[in-house]
């Protein structure tokens, strides 16, 4: 059985309908590279995945339970984990305080403190600074760190590399690949198309609040990703 | 030797405004909302003591042990099913809503308790009356230093809570973003509940404080929220915890002084304090701060 399952979700905000009728199947421990312009829906996508925005048709199951009703907070304990945008740290938290606190709540497993910190160094020497004091890597590491605490199953992640100089990216990037070693299932959002294709096993490509197209991370093209990215070659892309 | 007693009593006075505004500070803190009705809540505490005490002949202290939870858990459901339903339509409403409570209650209070005045310093024996006489100008009242000391005691234990506990660190993570904090397992709404729930009973200690120190009745409820709503703002309007006592003792000094100066001036000159602070370069930064301060409403509290 799939891990998550996305029956026919649509999310609006107010009249605008930012993700239409997107159904998707997401096994266990596969990562899902979801790509896209700004606007197409990714980040509402995520946000009603992981519980932050009700859906207005469709529904969401967690290994064929039904959670479309389920509040975030409840989504957590479930196994369901968001780094959202701009990383959202609690500003005037400790960096071990944002782990702690999410860490109150969560399911059973591996991660902990010292977990978190081994998968990112960088963080050890950060933990009784203010949240608002990071870097931008040093603050994706946190958030990242945060969504571990409360040991997911699924992992989404948005605009991972978004504001990070390169070498800030490669280490969170390393430090994924670490995390889907261990088995998580990871949904991630990333401009990079490059480095985020790299990781995945399947992209997909969102315009427009639909899924336009969709493979393996190995087989697509740029040219292919170019066109449904910017929605070039709609007839195309439904054959793709 | 007048001005030091001067500044001594309204230090004492202070711990009182402390208390008082205490409440209201946490709930701005947490959730920016205003309650109107803090001071109402205040009074409606000290009513409860005194109709406890009407049919029971014990110290007002011990009428406090049954009004205390008794009020946290009508913080609690307040929260609950009124401020948080009106949270959800955007800042004005919760403003409104708890203008609309302090009205309720103070009719209600009326229409239970008629116009008079009370007091319940007569039944709380020795401790309203006992001083320690320092010299033939100064002496601090027993019953001051027990309020600014409890006042003492609450801020250090609202520090404490909220630096060192599980549910102290969910608040501040809440108070600072909502929506984030539902997403890393924080259940907000009753972090809010909670947060309501502390400080109707901080309010309560207040309406103790009240009823010994001085009298109350029905109507008293708006003087109480305005001294605390100046003491927040001399404070430094949620920029630090403590800020609210400091403002509170601040408030407190201007009164006795303006008090020696002129009897009459005693209100007016706590009122022309609040007045400077606000117009003063720090008090006009509280918009920019109520923005970006609200995010950092609580982080005196923190590490």
């Amino acid at each position: 059985m799939s891990l998550l399952t996305l029956e026919g979700l649509d999310l609006r905000h107010g009249l605008l309908e930012a993700v239409r009728g997107v159904s998707l199947e997401l096994g266990e421990g596969e990562v899902l590279a979801l790509v896209g312009a700004n606007g197409a829906g990714k980040t509402t996508l995520l946000r009603g995945i992981a519980g932050a925005h009700r859906p207005a048709a469709g529904r969401i199951l967690l290994e064929g339970t039904d959670i479309t009703r389920v509040p975030a907070y409840q989504r957590v304990r479930m196994g369901i984990a968001l780094v959202p945008e701009g990383r959202r740290l609690f500003a005037n938290l400790t960096v071990e305080e944002n782990l702690l606190v999410a860490a109150q709540r969560a399911r059973r497993g591996g991660w902990t403190i010292d977990a978190v910190i081994e998968a990112f160094p960088m963080l050890e020497a950060l933990r009784r600074q203010r949240a608002a004091t990071l870097s931008g890597g040093e603050g994706q590491a946190a958030a990242i760190g945060r969504a571990l605490m409360t040991n997911p199953r699924l992992l989404l992640l948005d605009e991972v590399s978004l504001g990070l100089a390169p070498v800030a990216v490669d280490a969170v990037y390393a430090a994924l690949r670490a995390v889907i070693a261990a088995g998580t299932t990871v949904l991630l959002v990333d401009q990079d198309f490059t480095r985020a294709a790299g990781l995945a096993d399947r992209v997909v490509c969102m315009l427009e609040g639909r899924f336009v197209l969709e493979g393996k991370g190995s087989e697509l093209t740029r040219e292919q990703i170019t066109d449904a990215y910017f929605g070039l070659g709609r007839a195309m892309a439904v054959a793709g | 030797m007048t001005w030091v007693n001067d500044v001594v009593q309204g230090i004492l006075l202070g711990g009182y405004y402390g208390i008082i505004a205490c409440g209201l500070a946490l709930m701005f803190g947490v959730m920016r909302i205003i309650n109107l009705a803090h001071g109402d809540i205040a009074v409606l505490g000290a009513f409860l003591m005194y109709l406890l005490l009407q049919h029971w002949s014990v110290s007002p202290f011990i009428a406090l042990l049954p009004v205390l939870p008794t009020m946290i858990l009508f913080g609690y459901v307040l929260q609950r099913l009124i401020l948080q339903r009106s949270l959800r339509a955007g800042i004005l409403t919760p403003l409104l809503a708890t203008f609309g409570l302090s009205i309720v209650i103070q009719n209600a209070l009326e229409q239970g308790f008629g116009p008079d005045v009370q007091s319940l310093g007569a039944q709380a024996g020795s401790i309203v009356t006992a001083a320690w006489q320092i010299n033939s100008q100064l002496s601090i009242s027993a019953l001051g230093g027990l309020i600014l000391g409890t006042a003492v005691v609450i801020y250090a234990a609202l520090q404490l809570y909220l630096s060192r506990t599980t549910s102290g660190r969910q608040m501040r993570a809440a108070a600072e973003d909502p929506d984030t904090a539902e997403l890393v397992g924080i259940n907000s709404r009753a972090v809010y509940a909670r947060a309501t729930a502390i400080a109707i009973g901080i309010a309560t200690l207040g309406g103790l404080a009240l009823a010994l120190r001085s009298t109350f009745q029905s109507y008293s409820g708006p003087d109480q929220l305005i001294f605390a709503f100046e003491a927040v703002v001399i404070g430094g309007l949620g920029s630090s915890l403590w800020g609210a006592l400091l403002g509170g003792i601040v408030l407190g000094v201007a009164q006795t002084i303006g008090a020696q100066i002129n009897p009459e001036w005693s209100i007016l000159s706590g009122h022309i304090v609040f007045l400077l602070v606000l117009i003063s370069p720090r008090g006009g930064l509280l918009t920019l701060r109520s923005r970006r301060g609200a995010r950092s409403a609580l982080s005196g509290a923190g590490a």
